[in-house]
């Protein structure tokens, strides 16, 4: 004690902490959501140049509704993953909430009754999968690959080889409709919750505290922070979040089917992982998420335009996915273990 | 010998006859194998109540081959699971291998039968182990790598065939026959099966490479200190992977007679299901082959039983998932502390029992 005064006296702090460093090109190309943004406006450009009929507006606003559905799971789930934890089930969480809503639509829920009914049942959902992680304390990959199996099931168990149709009109406004004419209301919905979620991540304290649990779970939980709880809603979120795509969904095909969202678990995972959210968890951002959706949806776009068949696009994608996670690696050399 | 003998679950008690308190405290860590193998039986006997005709010789051979490519699948899983590792891309590199082999054999009608299953196997070693440079030389996460080669396999494989079915009329009439052709009254499948899991149990077991990956999946950075060579080693784990999923490519398309872009679309997971259930941890470190193959055989036994008990085919899914869930819960019970305690409270009340008196005296 003594001593530490005497080589230290004017100090209070334990740390320096550094001032903040001038501003350089270097840290700029450094940063992942610059890099996506440039990507964006590549992919942009030479969509333009290539295909005639990219730069319309309409066809631009409706190439949003191949994604925005995803996207919407895609935020709550870069929160998971930088928490270090993963959802597996979100599509067997589609299916289910959208059959839910099937099944009230058949005993003649009203229309916004409906939603109340999708959303719920996400969020049901998401709350087993967040209790079953933290009250059991399991990996949570295992526990959503279990899940998944258990909601696509018993989704496929109400629905047998049937569909549900006959939804009513108020689902599809929201699933298909446009907000003055221009809009897609999908969009829109993502927009808004794109916008809630960044300031909640980035502005809160609540974000902050994901960003500590997910750098070291066990300092956040000697530090004070609740970590339990966090992990639990951010699986109810989650589901939530799944149960409102399922909403949207619903509304934009008007129909229930076996095999709805079959496969949209790992599409979004790679989405959030292009959008700069590290598996490792305790990084990543909203705005890069939102542009990893974005470029990804401009080279849909452009490539359905160019008429290539969009299977070629899962190679695209996982490409992208390799090359980004790889090059990195690649230029930094050896890692340091 | 006697020192490298544990890879089950748990380390086993010491030698003699364990105390009461740790053989009760144990119930819930001890090796789970001969428990789900119980159940195994259990469960195939309960069916047999209700319908006889499960416990025939031609349903149980049925069962056996069914169970075939899930086990051997699960077997090369399970020694990526067990480095903390996690190979999303077998069932993609399943699809290509074998729509390459259908296309090998549809193209070159005359080639033997053994060429195109070693090149089926050579194709899978080859898109594993570009899996296992990107995880093992490069150390990136395998969970996103995987991830990205199954979209990048499961596309190649709609560009090689256009979209287009290789239906069994395109294929020559040995290279359909073999997985179900038979020797000593078991079909190929079910002997490839047995000599894959004799094969791998011995790796695992008795070779260096084997207790390497343990020791990998155990703790990383002590595995790199005492001298393991990771990288290499998570280079041939993932190969292994690649080549066993290059393998049932072949047997899975010569065995349904048709090969398309969808096939086994979805089934990595139930590979990796099958792994859970059989008490292999998705930390690392932990599990063995048997319980893999129980694993692998509780999914068959359920996909097999529920047709035979007239339950619809619709609840197979869901009752995977629950089975699913109750293995891990099952699993979980006996880390549950370890993971969740952060001050070890039985110290704390056995300090104050024998302290009580002391602690009035100022510190």
């Amino acid at each position: 004690m003594n001593i530490m005064a005497d080589t230290a006296p004017v100090k209070t702090a334990r740390y320096d902490i550094g001032e903040r460093g001038s501003f350089r090109i270097a840290d700029l190309l450094r940063q992942w959501e610059f890099l996506l943004g440039l990507l964006l406006v590549a992919v942009f450009c030479i969509n333009c140049l290539l295909l005639p009929h990219f730069l319309d507006f309409y066809n631009l606003a409706d190439s949003t509704f191949n994604f925005s559905e995803k996207a919407l799971i895609a935020l709550p789930m870069a929160l998971l993953i930088i928490c270090r934890e993963i959802d597996i089930s979100v599509s067997a969480v589609i299916a289910l909430s959208s059959v839910a809503m099937g099944v009230a639509n058949h005993y003649g829920v009203p229309a916004v009754g409906l939603f109340v009914v999708g959303i719920g049942t996400g969020t049901l959902c998401g709350l087993l999968n967040g209790l079953l992680v933290t009250r059991f304390a399991l990996p949570s990959i295992v526990v959503t690959i279990g899940s998944m199996s258990l909601f696509r099931g018993l989704a496929s168990v109400v629905l047998g080889d049937q569909a549900f149709t006959n939804y009513p009109e108020l689902l599809s406004d929201w699933g298909q409709g446009y907000f003055f004419d221009v809009l897609p209301r999908p969009f829109a919905v993502l927009i808004v919750a794109a916008l809630a979620f960044a300031a909640l991540l980035h502005c809160t304290a609540w974000g902050r505290r994901i960003y500590a649990i997910g750098n070291n779970p066990v300092a956040a939980r000697f530090s004070g922070i609740a970590v339990d709880r966090y992990r639990l809603m951010l699986f109810v979120l989650t589901g939530a979040m799944a149960g409102l795509a399922g909403c949207l969904l619903t509304g934009r095909i008007g129909s229930t089917r076996p095999n709805i969202a079959l496969g949209w678990e790992l599409e979004i995972i790679t989405v959030v992982i292009l959008g700069g959210v590290s598996i490792a968890g305790g990084a990543g951002t909203i705005g890069g998420v939102l542009l990893a959706v974005l470029t990804l949806g401009m080279v849909t776009y452009g490539l359905a335009l160019a008429n290539i068949p969009g299977i070629i696009m899962t190679i695209v994608v996982g490409a992208l996915l390799l090359t980004t996670i790889a090059v990195p690696r690649l230029l930094r050399g050896k890692a340091t273990r | 010998m006697s020192l490298n003998q544990n890879s089950g679950p748990a380390p086993g008690p010491g030698p003699g006859r364990p105390p009461l308190f740790s053989r009760l405290s144990g119930l819930a860590s001890r090796p789970r194998e001969p428990l789900l193998a119980v159940l195994i039986a259990a469960l195939i006997l309960l069916v047999g109540l209700r319908a006889p005709a499960f416990l025939t010789m031609r349903s149980m051979d049925n069962l056996l081959t069914d169970s075939a490519l899930p086990v051997m699948l699960a077997l090369t899983q399970m020694l990526v699971i067990v480095t903390r590792g996690i190979d999303l891309s077998v069932a993609s590199n399943l699809a290509l291998s074998g729509m390459m082999s259908a296309l090998l054999a549809m193209h070159f009608p005359q080639l033997p039968i053994g060429l195109v299953i070693a090149c089926a196997l050579c194709i899978g070693l080859a898109l594993g182990l570009i899996n296992g440079w990107l995880i093992g030389y490069l150390s990136l996460p395998p969970i996103v790598v995987t991830l990205g080669s199954m979209s990048v396999y499961r596309g190649l494989v709609f560009v090689l065939s256009g979209g287009a079915w290789v239906s069994s009329r395109n294929m020559p009439a040995d290279f359909i026959a073999f997985p179900l052709g038979r020797l000593m009254g078991l079909t190929h499948l079910v002997w490839l099966a047995a000599l894959a899991i004799v094969v791998l149990w011995f790796v695992a077991r008795h070779t260096r490479f084997g207790r390497d990956l343990y020791a990998i999946g155990n703790d990383p950075v002590a595995a790199g200190y005492v001298g393991i060579a990771s990288p290499q080693r998570l280079f041939w784990t993932y190969g292994l992977s690649g080549a066993m999923a290059g393998l049932c490519g072949y047997l899975w398309v010569a065995r349904y007679a048709v090969a398309y872009t969808e096939i086994a679309y979805g089934f990595e997971l139930t590979v990796i299901a099958a792994c859970v259930i059989g008490g292999i941890s998705i930390a690392g470190g932990v599990g063995n082959i048997s319980g893999a193959v129980l694993g692998a055989l509780f999914l068959a036994v359920i996909n097999n039983a529920l047709p035979m008990v007239q339950i619809s085919p619709f609840w197979q899914s869901a009752l995977t998932g629950l089975v699913i869930l109750s293995a891990v819960i099952i699993n979980a019970r006996g880390e549950k502390k370890r993971n969740k305690q952060i001050l070890p409270l039985h110290f704390h009340t056995e300090l104050r029992a024998t302290a009580a008196p002391v602690t009035r005296t100022p510190a």
